[in-house]
C-alpha cells in the first residue's frame, strides 16, 4: 500500500528526486573526502612539520567544504519540494476521489473518517517522505561511499566495521521493532481521543443540556490516560535509541584504536589514517542510525497509506456513462420502472418495485413512516445512489446513460437536512446557478418566502453565511436551501421533506407561491404532512420499502388503509377547527 | 524531590496540586481568571513569548526537571571527557611510534577507561531522555485535558462562531503536532546545549588558542540559525493556519457532499480545494526548506571549523605547542561541537512547528470563558417549575437587536406553546432559558430565583430538552438513551424506550439495543434518531421540558403515538413546546405567538382563535386549499 501511494504520487517529481540523489551524492563524496585530506595533513604536514603543505591542503579542504555545503542545500531544496508536492498530490487525488463518490460510498466510510484520511493520514505519510527526501537519502550513499573510502584508507581495520554495522543494525532494529507496535497503538488512541473531542464539539448543546460535562470529561480523561500511558512507553523506547546509537559509535571508536594500535605497532598503518578512519566510522554508523530511524517510521506511515489507498481504490457506485446521452427525447418527464435498492450485504432491501411516471406540471408525492425509504427514493433521481434493480428515467433516458451535466441541470434537489456553505447568501444561491442575476435570486427568495429576512440581514444578498449556516435559524436555512433549487428553474424538482422546519403559515405561503413557479416542471415531494401533498397528482405510500398504495388522495383514502391511518393521525389538528 | 523523579503515570493524580500546570499567561492571570466581556486576552504573539509560555508550563514539573538537569549534566561531562581520553590513547601510540614501541598495557588501560566512561554516560543520557519523555507526556496529558475542559467552559457563542473544522484542527492536529515536536526536540536541545558548554570548556582546557579558532565559527552559526529561524517562523504559522482552513473546507465539502453532487458542483469545490491545497503546499514547502536549510548550513560551518582546526592545529604541532593526540582530540571536539550545533539547528524546525501549534492551542485556551457560575445553594429546594421572563432583551449581534422587552410567565405544570414564523426568536428563548447564551437585559427567574444566580448544571439538570438538531454519540442505542440519566436501570431504559416508541424500531435492528450508532448516525433514519433523543429526555425525568420542533422529522402516525407519550411526560411538568404542527400545542395552557423577537399574542387556543389575529391566521393556513375537501370526506 505504502509503496503504491508513494509510486503514484511521487511520479510527477521523478526528475526532482533524481536531482536530489545526484546532489546528495556529490555532497556526501565531498564530505567524506575531508577526513582523507585531514589524514594527509597529519601524516605529511603535521608530523614532518611542513607548514606550506598544511596551508595548501587546508585551502583545498575549504573549497571542498563549500562545494559540499552548496550541494547539500540544493538537495534539501529539491527534496522539500518533492516531499511537500507529494502531500499536495495525495490530498488532491483523495479530494477528487471523494467528490466523485456517490452518497453510498460517503455513508460507507462516514464523512468524519474521510476527513481524517485526507488530513491526518496524509500528514503521516508526508512526514516520512519529508524525512526520506531531505535526510535519509544521504544514508545509503554515505554508507557505500564511506565504506569505500574507509577501505581505501586501511582495509585491515575493516573487520571492526564488519562487526559494528550488523551489531548496530540488530540493536537498533530491536528497539525499533518494539517501538513500531507502540506507535501504532498511539495512533489508534489519538484517533479515539480526537473522536471524543469531535463528538463533544458537535453535540455541545446536548452535553450541556443534560449536564453531562463531568461524564464527558471522565470519558475523555480515560482515553487521554490510555493515550498518555502508551505514548510514554513509545517515547521511552525512543529515548533509548539515540544514546544507544551514540554508545555503539563510541565503542566502535575504542575498538578501532585498539586494533589500529596493533597495526601501527606492526607499521601497517599510519597515525593519520587511523584518525581519518575514526571519522569515517562515525559517519558510516550515523548513516546506519538514520536508516534505522527512517525504517521505524515506515510501519506507522504504512497504516496511514493503507487507509488512503482504500479510499483511492473505492470506485463510485455511480459510474459515469461511457457514451453519455446529451439530448433528452422527452424533457421534463420522470419515470421509475420497478426500482429497487439495497446496500451491499444488507439483509433487507431499502426499496422494492417502485414504479411511477410524471411529467411537466405534475406533482408526485411520497409519504410513509420514517425509515420507509423515502429519502433513498428521492436520492435516486439526481444519482446520489444508483438503483440496484429497475430503471430511473429522466427525460426518457436512463439516468445512468445521461450526461451528468445534463442530468444535474435538469434537477433541483432540496435535501432533508438543509445545508448551507460558508460564503454569502448570494454565493449559496449561485450554487444552484452560477450565472444567476440578482433579480433571479430575489425572485427565488420571494417564492421561498426568504426575501424578507434576507432583506433584513446586513448586506442583504451579500450577508455572510457561516459554515453550516449556523448564523441563520433552521427554518431560514431550509428556505434558503429551497431558493437555491428554485433559482436554477429546473425541469424536475425533488423536495425531500423540505418543508418540515417551516411553520404552517410559511409552509402554506410557500406552496402557494411555488405552484405557479413550478408549473412547467415535474415535482417530486417527500412529505410528512398530508396538507402538503393532498393536491398531488399521484401519491405513493411507502412502507418498509414497499409500495402500499398509489393514486390520488381520494383514491387512496378509499383503497389504502396505511394512507388512511396517516391522514387520520393528522386530523387531530383539524378536529378542533 | 524524590517523589518527582519518576514521572507520574497519568492515572495517579493525587498530590499533584503543587504541580498544577499554570496555563494562564502572566498578563491574563493578573486580571483574574475570568476577564470582563469584550477585553481581548493580551497574549504575546512573538516566538520568545510563546517559548516563555512553554517554559512556564514545563516549570510546573520542577522536581523532575531538576532530576533531569542532574542526569543531563552528568552525561554531558562524561561524554566530553571521552575524546580527551581517546586523545591520550593516540598520544600513547604516537609516543610509541616515535620512541621504542607502543606501551600496550597503558593503551589498553586507557581504552578500557574510555569504555567504562561511555557506558556510564549512555546510562545517564538514557535516564535524561526517559525522564523527559515523562515530562512531555504529562504536559500533553494536561494540555489535552485543559483543551477538553475548555470546550465545556467556552460560551456557546464562541463555538457557534468558529469554523468547526478549524476548532477541531486545534484540539487534534495541533495538539498531536506539539506532542510529537516536544518529544523529539526537548531532550535533544537540552543535551546539545550541555554538550556545547562542556566541549567549549574542555577545548579551552587543552588549548585556548585552538579553542578560540574553533569558536570563531560560532557567531556565524548563531547568525545563520537566527536568520533562518526568523524566516521559517511565518512559514510555519502559515502552514498550520492553511492546514486549519484546508480542514474547514474539506469538512464542509464532505458534510455537504449530497448537495455538491446533486448540483454538479464538483469542479467548483475542487477549484477551491486546489487553491487551499496550493497555499498549504507553498507554506509547507517554504517552512520545510527554510528549516532544512539549517542543517547543511551549520554542517558547512562545521566543516570550515574542522579545516581551521586541522590547519592551525597542524601548525601548532609543528611548532611543538601541542601534541598530535591533543589535535586529534580537538578535531573530535570540533566535531562534537558542531554536531550539537547541527542537531540544534535541525530540531529547531520541528520545535518551531510545535510552537506554531502551541500558539494555536493557547489561543483556544486563552479564549474568554463563560461567566463563572454562582455558588450553589447548600440545600436547593426542589424545583417547582415556575418560569418567568421579565422584560428580557437579547441579540446575537449588537447591530441587530433580536429580542426586546419580552415578558412571559409559565406556572408550574403549565404547557407553554410558542409559535410564530421561523426566525422570530423561538429557539433563542430556549438558548436563553438554558443559559446557552446570557441575556443582555431584564431577567429570567426559576421559582422566583434569577437563573444567573443558579449554577448552570443545577439549572440544566432540572430542564429536559429535545432539539430539532438530533445529536447522538458513537455508542449503542442503550447508551444513547441512558445519556439522559446515567444512573438509570435497564428496566427504566426499556420503559423510556417503550413509552417513546423506540422499542418498536429497535427490534428490527440486527443487534437490538446493542446496535452501535456510528459517528454520524448514518445507520438509522432521521426520524429514528429523533425518537432516541425523545427517549433520552424522557429518561432524564426533568421538572421543565423543552421540545423544540422535537417531532418535525417523525412521521405523523408515529407522532400521534409520541404525542400520547409526551402528554404523559408533560403532566406535572412545566413544558415549553415549539412546534409547527398545531396539534402538538392545541391543548397548551398558554400559546405565545412570536414575531420578530416580540410576543404579539398570548392566550389559550380558543381565546386566540376568537381574537382572529395572527394565531388564527396561522392556524387556518394549514387548512387552506384542499384540506377543506378532506374535511368533507372524513367528517
Amino acid at each position: 500500500m505504502l509503496s503504491r501511494v508513494l509510486r503514484t504520487h511521487l511520479a510527477p517529481y521523478r526528475r526532482t528526486l533524481l536531482a536530489v540523489v545526484a546532489f546528495q551524492t556529490i555532497q556526501v563524496v565531498a564530505a567524506l573526502t575531508l577526513p582523507a585530506l585531514t589524514s594527509r595533513i597529519i601524516d605529511r604536514g603535521v608530523l614532518p612539520g611542513d607548514v606550506g603543505y598544511i596551508r595548501r591542503d587546508g585551502a583545498v579542504m575549504l573549497a571542498l567544504s563549500f562545494v559540499q555545503g552548496f550541494f547539500a542545500i540544493a538537495a534539501v531544496r529539491f527534496g522539500a519540494r518533492a516531499a511537500m508536492g507529494f502531500g499536495r498530490e495525495v490530498r488532491s487525488s483523495l479530494f477528487h476521489r471523494v467528490t466523485s463518490f456517490s452518497a453510498r460510498e460517503v455513508a460507507q466510510f462516514g464523512a468524519p473518517s474521510l476527513i481524517t484520511r485526507i488530513t491526518n493520514d496524509v500528514q503521516q505519510v508526508q512526514m516520512l517522505v519529508v524525512m526520506a527526501c531531505t535526510m535519509a537519502v544521504a544514508a545509503p550513499i554515505t554508507l557505500v561511499v564511506g565504506l569505500f573510502m574507509a577501505n581505501r584508507e586501511d582495509a585491515g581495520l575493516s573487520w571492526v566495521l564488519v562487526f559494528a554495522i550488523p551489531i548496530a543494525g540488530v540493536v537498533l532494529g530491536t528497539i525499533v521493532s518494539q517501538m513500531v507496535p507502540a506507535f501504532r497503538r498511539v495512533q489508534e488512541l489519538i484517533d479515539q481521543v480526537n473522536r471524543i473531542l469531535r463528538e463533544q464539539i458537535t453535540g455541545i448543546r446536548v452535553v450541556r443540556a443534560f449536564v453531562r460535562e463531568p461524564e464527558e470529561t471522565r470519558r475523555f480523561e480515560r482515553a487521554n490516560e490510555d493515550l498518555t500511558r502508551v505514548s510514554l512507553r513509545a517515547g521511552r523506547l525512543m529515548s533509548a535509541m539515540f544514546p544507544t546509537a551514540n554508545l555503539l559509535i563510541n565503542l566502535a571508536s575504542v575498538a578501532v584504536i585498539w586494533v589500529g594500535a596493533d597495526r601501527i605497532g606492526d607499521a601497517d598503518l599510519q597515525v593519520g589514517s587511523l584518525v581519518a578512519y575514526l571519522s569515517y566510522l562515525v559517519q558510516i554508523l550515523m548513516s546506519v542510525v538514520l536508516a534505522t530511524f527512517m525504517l521505524s517510521m515506515i510501519p506507522r506511515a504504512a497504516v496511514a497509506a493503507g487507509r488512503i489507498q482504500e479510499v483511492l481504490d473505492t470506485e463510485t457506485s455511480v459510474v459515469l456513462p461511457a457514451a453519455p446521452v446529451t439530448v433528452q427525447p422527452a424533457p421534463g418527464t420522470l419515470e421509475m420502472r420497478d426500482v429497487g435498492f439495497h446496500y451491499p450485504g444488507a439483509e433487507h432491501p431499502v426499496l422494492t418495485g417502485v414504479s411511477f411516471r410524471t411529467g411537466r406540471g405534475q406533482t408526485t408525492a411520497i409519504v410513509g413512516s420514517t425509515g420507509a425509504g423515502k429519502t433513498t427514493l428521492a436520492g435516486l433521481i439526481p444519482r446520489l445512489f444508483d438503483a440496484t434493480s429497475g430503471q430511473v428515467l429522466v427525460g426518457g433516458v436512463d439516468v445512468r446513460e445521461l450526461h451528468p451535466d445534463i442530468l444535474w441541470s435538469t434537477i433541483g434537489y432540496v435535501p432533508q437536512k438543509p445545508f448551507l456553505f460558508s460564503g454569502t447568501v448570494a454565493s449559496n444561491l449561485a450554487f444552484g446557478k452560477p450565472d444567476a442575476t440578482e433579480d433571479e435570486m430575489w425572485e427565488a427568495l420571494e417564492v421561498a418566502q426568504a426575501a424578507d429576512f434576507v432583506r433584513a440581514m446586513p448586506g442583504g444578498l451579500h450577508a455572510r453565511i457561516e459554515q453550516g449556516g449556523t448564523n441563520v435559524s433552521g427554518g431560514q436555512r431550509q428556505r434558503l436551501s429551497i431558493a437555491r433549487a428554485l433559482v436554477r428553474k429546473p425541469d424536475i424538482y425533488v423536495f425531500d421533506d423540505s418543508f418540515s422546519a417551516l411553520d404552517l403559515l410559511t409552509d402554506a405561503r410557500l406552496r402557494a407561491a411555488l405552484e405557479p413557479y413550478t408549473r412547467d416542471a415535474a415535482v417530486v415531494i417527500v412529505a410528512q404532512r398530508v396538507s402538503t401533498i393532498v393536491d398531488a397528482d399521484e401519491i405513493i405510500v411507502l412502507e418498509d420499502g414497499l409500495v402500499h398504495g398509489q393514486g390520488t388522495h381520494d383514491e387512496l383514502l378509499a383503497t389504502c388503509p396505511t394512507y388512511e391511518e396517516i391522514v387520520q393521525s393528522q386530523m387531530g389538528e383539524r378536529g378542533a377547527a | 524531590m524524590s517523589g518527582h523523579e519518576d514521572p507520574r503515570v497519568p492515572g495517579d493524580r493525587t498530590g499533584t496540586d503543587d504541580e498544577e500546570l499554570d496555563l494562564a499567561a502572566p498578563e491574563t492571570r493578573a486580571s483574574g481568571r475570568h476577564m470582563a466581556i469584550g477585553v481581548p486576552t493580551a497574549r504575546s504573539a512573538d516566538f520568545g513569548g510563546s517559548v516563555r509560555r512553554l517554559a512556564q508550563l514545563l516549570l510546573a514539573q520542577r522536581g523532575t526537571l531538576l532530576a533531569i538537569l542532574f542526569t543531563a549534566v552528568g552525561g554531558a561531562v562524561l561524554n566530553v571527557l571521552g575524546p580527551r581520553i581517546l586523545g591520550r590513547a593516540t598520544d600513547t601510540i604516537i609516543e610509541g611510534v616515535v620512541g621504542d614501541g607502543i606501551d600496550f598495557d597503558r593503551l589498553h588501560g586507557t581504552l578500557l577507561q574510555a569504555t567504562a566512561l561511555y557506558l556510564t554516560s549512555t546510562a545517564l543520557s538514557i535516564g535524561t531522555s526517559w525522564l523527559l519523555a515523562g515530562v512531555v507526556q504529562r504536559l500533553m496529558y494536561d494540555l489535552r485535558n485543559r483543551a477538553e475542559a475548555k470546550v465545556h467552559a467556552l460560551p456557546l457563542s464562541y463555538i457557534d462562531k468558529q469554523a468547526r473544522g478549524d476548532l477541531l484542527s486545534r484540539v487534534t492536529n495541533d495538539l498531536d503536532n506539539l506532542a510529537q515536536s516536544l518529544q523529539q526536540t526537548l531532550s535533544q536541545m537540552l543535551i546539545s546545549v550541555l554538550l556545547l558548554v562542556g566541549v567549549a570548556g574542555m577545548m579551552f582546557a587543552i588549548s585556548p588558542l585552538l579553542a578560540l579558532v574553533t569558536l570563531t565559527t560560532v557567531p556565524a552559526s548563531i547568525w545563520v540559525m537566527r536568520y533562518v529561524a526568523k524566516r521559517a517562523r511565518p512559514k510555519f504559522i502559515a502552514q498550520w493556519s492553511s492546514t486549519g482552513s484546508l480542514n474547514a473546507h474539506v469538512e464542509e465539502t464532505f458534510t455537504g457532499h449530497a448537495l455538491v453532487k446533486a448540483y454538479g458542483r464538483q469542479p467548483e469545490v475542487e477549484a477551491r480545494f486546489r487553491e487551499t491545497n496550493d497555499r498549504l503546499f507553498e507554506a509547507s514547502f517554504g517552512a520545510q526548506f527554510m528549516s532544512s536549510l539549517m542543517q547543511p548550513a551549520t554542517m558547512f560551518l562545521g566543516n570550515v571549523q574542522y579545516v581551521l582546526v586541522a590547519v592551525v592545529g597542524g601548525m601548532r604541532v609543528a611548532s611543538g605547542a601541542v601534541t598530535v593526540g591533543e589535535v586529534q582530540a580537538f578535531i573530535q571536539y570540533s566535531r562534537q561541537f558542531s554536531f550539537p550545533l547541527t542537531q540544534l539547528a535541525s530540531v529547531m524546525n520541528i520545535f518551531q512547528s510545535g510552537i506554531a501549534s502551541l500558539e494555536r492551542i493557547l489561543e483556544l485556551l486563552d479564549a474568554e470563558e463563560q461567566e463563572p457560575d454562582a455558588e450553589a445553594a447548600p440545600h436547593p429546594a426542589p424545583v417547582r417549575g415556575r418560569v418567568e421572563f421579565r422584560d428580557v432583551s437579547f441579540s446575537y449581534d449588537p447591530d441587530r437587536p433580536l429580542i426586546e422587552g419580552l415578558s412571559l410567565v409559565a406556572e408550574p405544570g403549565q404547557t407553554v406553546a410558542i409559535v410564530g414564523p421561523t426566525g422570530a426568536g423561538k429557539t433563542t428563548l430556549v438558548n436563553l432559558l438554558m443559559r446557552f447564551y446570557e441575556i443582555d437585559g431584564g431577567s429570567i427567574t426559576l421559582d422566583g430565583q434569577d437563573i444567573r444566580s443558579i449554577p448552570r448544571r443545577q439549572l440544566r439538570s432540572s430542564v429536559g430538552m429535545v432539539l430539532q438538531d438530533t445529536w447522538l454519540f458513537g455508542g449503542t442505542i442503550r447508551d444513547n438513551i441512558a445519556y439522559g440519566n446515567p444512573a438509570a436501570t435497564e428496566e427504566e431504559i426499556l420503559d423510556a424506550a417503550r413509552a417513546t416508541y423506540v422499542d418498536r424500531f429497535v427490534h428490527s435492528l440486527p443487534d437490538g439495543y446493542d446496535t452501535v450508532i456510528d459517528e454520524e448516525g448514518e445507520n438509522i433514519s432521521a426520524g429514528q434518531k429523533q425518537l432516541l433523543t425523545i427517549a433520552r429526555a424522557f429518561l432524564a425525568d426533568p421538572t421543565i421540558l423543552i421540545l423544540d420542533e422535537a417531532t418535525s422529522s417523525v412521521d405523523t402516525r408515529t407522532e400521534v403515538l409520541i404525542q400520547e407519550a409526551m402528554n404523559a411526560l408533560r403532566a406535572n411538568r412545566t413544558s415549553f413546546v415549539i412546534a409547527h404542527r398545531l396539534s402538538t400545542i392545541r391543548h397548551a395552557d398558554v400559546i405565545l405567538v412570536m414575531e420578530a423577537g416580540r410576543i404579539v399574542e398570548q392566550g389559550t387556543h380558543d381565546e386566540l382563535l376568537e381574537r382572529g389575529g395572527a394565531y388564527a391566521r396561522l392556524y387556518n393556513s394549514q387548512f387552506a386549499g384542499a384540506m377543506l375537501d378532506v374535511d368533507v370526506d372524513l367528517v
